[in-house]
């Protein structure tokens, strides 16, 4: 699994960063930086989460 | 006993009780969840020590609380012979004969309750803007909320402390949606930039 963040939607709520600190980092403006690498296994729970409690839907979750 | 005890003590109409005490415990998680739903949007009020998501997670559960405490509200009113409530006037508003207008004011707080509750739990299947759309009916289900609690209610009437629960709690909310309304985004200016260098 992969999380991606949809940049238009995104208006730096910053949800994404408290529920999964351990993969999203945000820069100075508060936006969720991410490098597209495979999620281990032991964060997908964490990720659906923060996809799911998104104010802006903007975290994008893609099986691969 | 007392013939006072006799005709409205707890044993004699326990559903009764039971209808007013969902119906008040109701109102006050649907008040908490209300302030909550909108501290949540509040950016300045987030802080390591209390994230967004715990405001967040917090209406959440709050709210399906108040829905629990407010069905359990309405179907011991239905099953209660104190008043007469048709089954109708559970989703239709204005089928009740006792006090129609102001179960209907209770009546549609309910059909928000449940259009607010199956958007939210859809919401993962929904465009963000869709959801909110209809998530800020919550808005003007919180007075109909407690203007059905104020004026059916007899714990509210003449004076009795419901009254004093409902008008604080106009207070809290009033002073959350104030606070909410004065840290609302500015309009955004890019139309007047684009008209001015035109």
């Amino acid at each position: 699994m992969r999380v991606r963040v949809n940049p238009i939607a995104c208006v730096a709520h910053g949800v994404c960063a408290e529920l999964l600190p351990e993969w999203v980092e945000l820069d100075e403006w508060g936006y969720p930086v991410l490098d597209g690498e495979p999620l281990p296994a032991q964060l997908v729970t964490h990720a659906r989460r923060a996809a799911a409690a998104c104010p802006a839907r903007a975290v994008v979750l893609s099986e691969d | 006993m007392t013939a006072l005890a006799a005709t409205t003590g707890f044993t004699n109409a326990p559903l009764w009780f039971a209808t007013r005490s969902t119906a008040l415990i109701a109102f006050v998680l649907l008040t908490l969840a209300t302030v909550l739903g909108i501290a949540a949007t509040q950016r300045a009020l987030a802080s390591p020590a209390w994230p967004r998501f715990a405001s967040q997670h917090l209406h959440r559960n709050l709210s399906l609380l108040a829905v629990g405490f407010m069905l359990a509200h309405v179907f011991t009113t239905l099953l209660d012979s104190f008043v007469q409530v048709s089954w109708w006037s559970l989703v239709v508003p204005g089928a009740s004969s006792y006090k129609t207008f102001w179960v209907a004011l209770g009546t549609l707080a309910f059909d928000i309750i449940v259009v607010i509750t199956v958007t939210s739990l859809l919401r993962g299947r929904m465009s963000a803007r869709s959801w909110r759309a209809v998530h800020l009916a919550a808005y003007g289900l919180w007075p109909l909320a407690l203007v059905h609690f104020l004026q059916t209610g007899t714990d509210a009437a003449h004076g009795r402390w419901g009254l004093w629960l409902g008008l604080g709690s106009l207070a809290v909310v009033a002073a959350a949606a104030v606070g909410r309304l004065l840290t609302a985004n500015p309009a955004r200016p890019l139309r007047s930039v684009a008209r001015s260098s035109r």
